[in-house]
């Protein structure tokens, strides 16, 4: 390292070298993580122009087949996340302030948050599962344009069976696409969850190691951002798949 | 600037949240919530896709601007995340536009030949 | 592993290098076979596998991180006066993940059957087909790929954002960086959008969803439109750094300023957002409505104007300058033309009724080549003559490097002129058979593909040849004036000792050409530039 660029300003362990100082190094990392999350948003959107156009060429379609979903459980899943991304915003705050034991405290729990919200997916997703309530391509679904390619056990066991049997094999085929976005959705964003999780373990981690204070936060704040995306997320998948009259 | 005035309390960059502020967004996100799935019951004559989607509208709104400090942040942070939606807007429109537009071509097909 | 820029440009170059080797020898294969008509060297299922693994080579693993990856990586902190770029473990895991795509492509040219094309049209790519696990393969490549162009992108975009010396505001930014900059707009906006449509392709096939697939009642053209959206704009993530190369090599060998640099600036941004609104115009066969056709034609025509606001600007900007006919030059006007032609047949196939016809044929693949390799390819290698002493602190045998551009050059033109002629009488595409008539232009094309394989080959050579023995290069052999000129013949690991002091990156009288001394000298003395106000006293010695 030269001399001339380190008189500039005093040494700081945490700002890296290619940086001038901590400011811009903050900066820097903060149009960084934002620029990533648009990146998420785009990512999403796929899925989203995926829904639209689906909802839009069956609307009775999309109506019908939401009523398989648990409202009851979609809306504690919404919550549980709301509350997950403010215990989030509280640690943020935490290490701003340097308060370290309270920043480990609202991270667990913002762990905890978020394997309930796991759990929860698990329970719903193993209910589907179990009633067929599946894309059509399936083999354990319900839904098969060919009512004799369903599943014995399908037959035997689920609650929907009898309604299947009425609709015609379009209107099968057409459900079925309904729960295959559900679970792209759902499934993509679950991953997001899970990732977070791997997130908040390591942060928890850091914090434990004594690395984070008012001159060391920007793990914890950028780590906040992206769980929050997490949750803007949901805010519009609830509505969008679960609350369709 | 916060990192501009060395004496205030806290750190010298990013902005503390009051904890007030940060309790009162939780609680308007949890009432909207109960809010969205109550109108999600009742029936509105075709207007039930807009009226969710404002409300989950204004919920994003309040994470994006509070919880991500968007409201503190250099104006840039925030442009981008807009941006980010413009362009989704505009995938969405011509895609779904398409889609609608042949619904209708592929109708008008069938009815002809009724 | 090293975390310099420099160091992964480099290894990029060469990896890219390697892989436009694999992908050329596959397109080699397809003229061979095309020499003439019926089946000669290989059958019609390996012809559709070569044109597959020709097309996704050369678009995912070549054209689209090279300048970019290779050559931004490389100049881009030099150009802004930063020591690096602003995430350099993010910059690194990019190139990992590159090499981690490329090994997905090799294992799907290994697991053979991959025909679908680089485009993975569904229902094709989705139904059951034997080459199963090659599409798989493929697909977890273009999507791995993805990331790696996304980081790349977000990492440029932030580090011109933030990394900026003082003084340099946007509007004294060399246009290779505003290039760039419009380039990551692009990454970051739409590459997102290719990961989850192939992800999708992936679950379609696994789990037979349903969302693309019509037999299970999906919609096929969906997947075009969410297809295109990433990959029209994804024409101009390799068009769009080519022009910023076009920029720099225009200006420094005319030896006069850039005509009209604002426009330049302001046009690289407004044909990245304008091209996200004209995906459609690939689909107007597709059963697309005519509503939406009409108005991606319509806005397609409206890309034109910023393209041909550079196009004009290069050509005022050679107006009256006194050029130098170096290599990088002959690459820089041999893509004025090229990118005339492929630009304005653009337009043909952007209109409504002369698509219908030309759909499909080889107007559109001569089209299509005119701009990704006559323009992209071009600047590419065309920037690599530019930067080259930078690379290794050696010159290239300036003999050689000509000879090399004058014959790519003109087997391009061999290559693809003729398959404008046959493709408007009708020859289509992705046929490894043809009607008689066509065979006078498919040997011409032939003959003019065998001469670009020669070419490159002798460019490549050069390459090596330099890196053994070349000339050590002074520190700023063209007399450019752009930071990356002000360091060190090799420069150092930190790129600067000192925050550099920005200027004009145009003001080219700065340097004028000294014969006696054999180099440029600077004509006033500037401040704060140690290495391009001096004369190259040291160099010019090492030299004899």
């Amino acid at each position: 390292m030269t001399e001339s660029s380190a008189t500039s300003h005093v040494h700081d362990e945490h700002v890296a070298h290619h940086f001038d100082d901590a400011a811009q190094q903050f900066e820097t990392g903060k149009l960084g993580i934002w620029t990533f999350l648009l990146t998420e948003v785009l990512f999403f959107s796929g899925l989203f122009v995926v829904y639209s156009t689906l909802r839009n060429n069956n609307p009775e379609v999309f109506a019908y087949a939401a009523q398989f979903l648990d409202t009851k459980l979609g809306f504690l899943n919404t919550c549980v996340l709301l509350l997950s991304s403010f215990t989030f915003a509280l640690g943020v705050r935490n290490a701003m302030l340097g308060q370290t034991k309270a920043l480990g405290i609202n991270l667990v729990i913002t762990f905890l948050c978020a394997a309930g919200f796991m759990g929860i997916k698990y329970q719903e997703y193993s209910h589907k599962y179990h009633e067929g309530l599946l894309w059509s391509g399936s083999e354990h679904s319900v839904f098969k344009a060919n009512l004799d390619d369903v599943h014995p056990e399908i037959r035997a066991h689920s609650s929907v069976w009898g309604d299947a049997q009425k609709l015609t094999p379009e209107f099968r085929h057409e459900i079925g696409q309904f729960f295959a976005i559900y679970f792209c959705l759902t499934g993509l964003h679950g991953i997001h969850v899970l990732l977070g999780m791997i997130l908040i373990a390591w942060l928890l981690m850091r914090n434990a190691r004594g690395d984070f204070g008012p001159n060391n936060f920007n793990a914890v704040d950028f780590g906040a951002l992206y769980w929050h995306l997490v949750d803007l997320i949901w805010i519009f998948l609830f509505p969008l798949l679960y609350l369709i009259a | 600037m916060s990192h501009s005035d060395p004496h205030s309390e806290g750190p010298a960059l990013g902005h503390v949240l009051p904890l007030k502020m940060l309790v009162g967004v939780l609680v308007a996100l949890l009432l909207l919530t109960g809010l969205t799935v109550w109108t999600g019951q009742m029936n509105f004559h075709g207007w039930d896709l807009k009226i969710a989607m404002v409300i989950a509208g204004i919920k994003a709104t309040l994470v994006c601007a509070i919880f991500m400090h968007l409201k503190w942040d250099r104006p840039l942070n925030a442009i981008f995340f807009l941006i980010s939606i413009v362009f989704v807007a505009v995938f969405l429109a011509f895609t779904v536009l398409d889609t609608y537009e042949n619904e209708v071509n592929v109708e008008a097909l069938i009815e002809s030949k009724r | 592993m090293t975390l310099d820029h420099k160091r992964l440009g480099l290894m990029y170059l060469w990896s890219i290098i390697a892989m436009m080797f694999l992908g050329g020898a596959f397109v080699m294969l397809i003229r061979a076979e095309l020499f003439s008509p019926g089946e000669d060297f290989v059958s019609a299922d390996t012809f559709n596998q070569l044109f597959t693994l020709h097309g996704s080579i050369m678009v995912f693993l070549v054209i689209i991180p090279s300048i970019p990856a290779a050559l931004g990586n490389f100049v881009l902190p030099l150009m802004l006066g930063a020591k690096d770029v602003a995430f350099p473990k993010l910059n690194r895991m990019s190139y990992h993940l590159y090499v981690m795509g490329a090994i997905f492509f090799v294992a799907s040219m290994l697991a053979t059957g991959l025909d679908t094309g680089w485009t993975f049209y569904a229902p094709y790519s989705t139904s059951e087909s034997p080459a199963h696990r090659a599409i798989l393969f493929a697909v977890f490549g273009a999507f791995v790929l993805g990331f790696s162009s996304i980081f790349t992108g977000l990492n440029f975009l932030v580090t011109i954002h933030k990394m900026r010396p003082p003084g340099m505001t946007w509007f004294k930014m060399p246009l290779f960086l505003w290039a760039i900059y419009a380039t990551s707009i692009i990454q970051i906006l739409a590459t997102p959008v290719i990961g989850i449509t192939l992800l999708l392709v992936a679950v379609e096939r696994m789990l037979e969803i349903g969302i693309f697939n019509p037999a299970l009642g999906g919609d096929p053209v969906l997947f075009q439109h969410m297809f295109w959206f990433y990959s029209h704009p994804a024409v101009y993530i390799m068009l769009l750094p080519a022009m910023g190369v076009m920029s720099e090599l225009i200006s420094t060998y005319s030896r006069k300023s850039i005509f009209g640099y604002r426009y330049i600036a302001l046009s690289s941004v407004a044909i990245a957002v304008v091209s996200f609104v004209v995906w459609g115009h690939h689909m107007y066969v597709s059963g697309q409505s005519v509503l939406v056709s009409v108005l991606f034609s319509a806005i397609t025509f409206f890309v034109a104007v910023p393209s041909a606001v550079k196009v004009f600007n290069w050509i005022a900007t050679l107006y009256k300058g006194s050029i130098r006919l170096t290599s990088s030059m002959i690459y820089g006007l041999a893509i004025i033309w090229l990118f005339g032609i492929g630009g304005l047949t653009g337009l043909w196939l952007a209109a409504l009724e002369t698509d219908i016809h030309l759909h499909d044929t080889y107007f559109v693949v001569s089209h299509f080549h005119f701009v990704m390799v006559g323009s992209a390819i071009m600047a590419f290698l065309g920037g690599i003559h530019h930067w080259w002493p930078k690379f290794y602190g050696t010159m290239l045998n300036e003999k050689v490097s000509l000879w090399g551009a004058s014959l790519l050059f003109l087997g391009f033109n061999l290559t693809f002129l003729p398959q404008f002629i046959a493709g408007t009488q009708g020859m289509p595409r992705r046929y490894f058979d043809y009607a008689e008539r066509f065979e006078g232009y498919n040997q011409i094309s032939t003959v003019g593909a065998f001469l670009m394989g020669f070419s490159m080959l002798l460019i490549v050579a050069n390459f090596l040849r330099s890196i053994r023995s070349g000339k050590p290069a002074p520190a700023n052999p063209w007399g450019a004036v752009t930071l990356e000129w002000n360091t060190a013949p090799i420069p150092d690991p930190h790129n600067f000792d000192d925050a550099p002091v920005v200027g004009d990156p145009y003001d080219l009288s700065i340097f004028k050409w000294d014969e006696a001394e054999g180099g440029y000298v600077p004509t006033r003395p500037v401040p704060g530039l140690p290495y391009i106000a001096l004369p190259n006293a040291d160099s010019t010695e090492s030299q004899h």
